[in-house]
């Protein structure tokens, strides 16, 4: 699979990143690298195994639907760019 | 006196026990050698020298008054990826340059109620991501075995810290071998416990399905006390495991007599550099002389354990780093014109290259057309690993063999090449994929820089791990050696 210069577009796009013209060259070239080196996995023989996603095959545990009063809002909102009357600020979203 | 810091933790213990010295001196002797050697190393982003202080003045009344907890009074430094309450925990990244946590990690705080005092917060690679600590936005550390050397990553700078006994033990954390390569590149005991069995609750995440916080000391002794503190479960974290936890120091007066070590066939071949595999096989002798037993195994799928990280943990990394969008904490881009320019130019002047490739990778295997090629393939071929490793412990109780491939590399010298920097941990991520326990410890010097040997256990082997280590440790002095400059 080789990466182009239109796949970084798609893939900044998705990832919420922007690279200026400089940077394309080297993120393509690294990216596609990368995918190569991967790629080796498409050799490996795995008809019937099933997909590990956690380590010792553990379920998700849940906890009781509680408010854990722990860290209060003025505390965590402390650590935001722009706050106000316990909302968070950004800029506008519709025209 | 002047020798306090090279004690290790185990040898402190006792020594304020019997009031051979106090919290207080010892506190600060080490802030002091900080002020002295870390201009060199730049193994500290932050030195907490008043709280330390304090905590020290703490300590020594709770000593009077015949009230120590098991770690009271120890100096210890935390990877600045655990969140401590007031105190800028930065990940080695600009996005977190001025990130003042509300609230303590689990480990930090199961620490501090033990008794460890903390002198720091330690330089890291940026989130974690990378093997040479050269992609910290707060700049390199450097190895105290030779200054142009790198100290490994991404828990380099608390490998630094201890190495050159700036600190009397310190926290890491282990994703793909982030404790164990720089443990063994600057000649320390690195651990890395079983998957969940020390909470990741205010540890910033990395790739959660591989995560672990460990910890980097002068022996294994050492490691024993700090896991008694930092293990057991946590309902904050929802990947914490609830298991009876083991007393890891009890654990350790075991012989080795009728031990079944197994050695790695496919790490001992090509790539290992022959006087890392001297080093590696006169530590097997000195085992076999213990008692122990030494057999070849095969993990015959480990080879293919470098790729499917670089699937896996890039997939996790970039779900995991989608909470960095400028609003609610971290850098913040002034001016945005709309919400998706806060986002795309808050993220991109705060990560780093390193940061992005692997947000990039991770968007691109689990993007529309490519999930079932890359990701489901690789989580595929990690359960194949893993399968090996199950194998392989029917037939023996421990696996041991290099952790890495040579001794520390020149600081620059990989930097132009992903790949070969992720090639660096070949030995070590097999372990993170399957969830077990490991360790790295010190059994050669090769050129005047150490060299490290792995022991790997089946999960929640802990106490065996440590003890063959303990074992080793008291019959070489290996992992007492330090770097001149620093003694």
């Amino acid at each position: 699979m080789t990466i182009t210069s239109e796949d970084i577009d798609k893939l900044a796009t998705l990832s919420r990143l922007e690279f200026a013209e400089a940077e394309y060259a080297d993120f393509t070239d690294k990216l596609g690298s990368i995918v190569a080196f991967v790629d080796q996995l498409q050799a490996a023989p795995t008809k019937d195994v099933t997909p590990m996603a956690h380590p010792l095959d553990q379920e998700q545990r849940l906890r009781p639907d509680v408010a854990d009063p722990a860290i209060d809002r003025e505390r965590l909102q402390s650590c935001a760019g722009e706050t106000e009357e316990g909302l968070y600020l950004v800029p506008r979203v519709i025209e | 006196m002047n020798q306090l810091h090279s004690l290790g933790l185990a040898r402190l213990r006792e020594g304020l026990a019997q009031r051979q010295f106090s919290a207080t001196e010892l506190v600060r002797h080490m802030l002091m050698r900080i002020e002295q050697h870390d201009a060199s190393l730049n193994s500290f982003l932050t030195v907490t020298a008043d709280a330390a202080l304090a905590a020290a003045a703490d300590a020594d009344k709770r000593i009077a008054a015949g009230d120590a907890r098991p770690l009271e009074g120890l100096p210890i430094a935390h990877k600045d990826i655990f969140c401590t309450e007031g105190v800028r925990t930065s990940c080695g990244s600009r996005m977190l340059e001025n990130f003042i946590p509300p609230y303590d990690a689990t480990v930090v705080s199961r620490l501090a109620t033990a008794g460890a005092i903390v002198l720091g917060k330690t330089n890291m690679d940026e989130f974690a991501m990378g093997s040479s600590n050269e992609t910290s936005y707060y700049g390199d550390v450097r190895n105290p075995w030779a200054l142009d050397c790198s100290p490994g990553g991404s828990s380099g700078g608390s490998a630094a810290a201890v190495a050159a006994r700036l600190a009397c033990a310190a926290t890491g954390t282990d994703t793909g071998g982030s404790i164990r390569q720089p443990a063994a590149l600057c000649g320390l005991t690195g651990m890395k416990p079983t998957y969940g069995r020390v909470s990741r609750y205010g540890m910033i995440a990395f790739a959660s399905s591989l995560d672990q916080a460990g910890t980097l000391t002068t022996s294994a002794e050492d490691s024993a006390h700090l896991l008694n503190a930092m293990a057991g479960f946590d309902p904050h974290d929802s990947t914490s495991v609830d298991a009876p936890v083991d007393d890891y120091v009890a654990a350790l007066a075991q012989p080795l007599k009728g031990v079944k070590l197994g050695v790695v066939r496919e790490f001992m071949g090509d790539g290992l550099d022959s006087s890392n595999a001297i080093a590696v096989r006169e530590a097997l002798t000195v085992l076999e002389s213990l008692g122990a037993s030494v057999r070849e195994i095969s993990l015959p799928n480990i080879g293919l354990s470098v790729p499917t990280y670089y699937v896996v943990a890039p997939a996790e990394c970039s779900s995991n780093l989608s909470r960095f969008d400028g609003v609610r904490f971290g850098h913040r881009a002034e001016d945005a014109v709309d919400l998706a320019d806060l986002y795309k130019r808050s993220r991109s002047e705060g990560f780093g290259d390193e940061v992005k490739r692997r947000i990039m990778t991770g968007t691109y295997v689990l993007s529309a057309g490519y999930y079932d090629a890359y990701y489901l393939k690789a989580q595929k071929v990690r359960r194949l690993i893993s399968a090996d490793f199950t194998a392989a412990f029917a037939d023996v109780d421990l696996i041991v063999g290099p952790t890495t491939p040579t001794p520390a590399f020149k600081l620059g010298e990989k930097t132009d090449d992903p790949i070969t920097m992720y090639l660096n941990d070949i030995y070590t991520i097999g372990v993170n994929l399957a969830g077990l326990p490991a360790l790295s410890m010190p059994c050669g010097m090769v050129g005047g820089m150490p060299v490290g040997l792995q022991v790997i256990a089946p999960a929640f082997g802990e106490g065996a791990m440590l003890n063959c280590a303990h074992q080793y440790q008291q019959n070489t002095d290996w992992h007492s050696k330090c770097a001149g400059a620093y003694q």
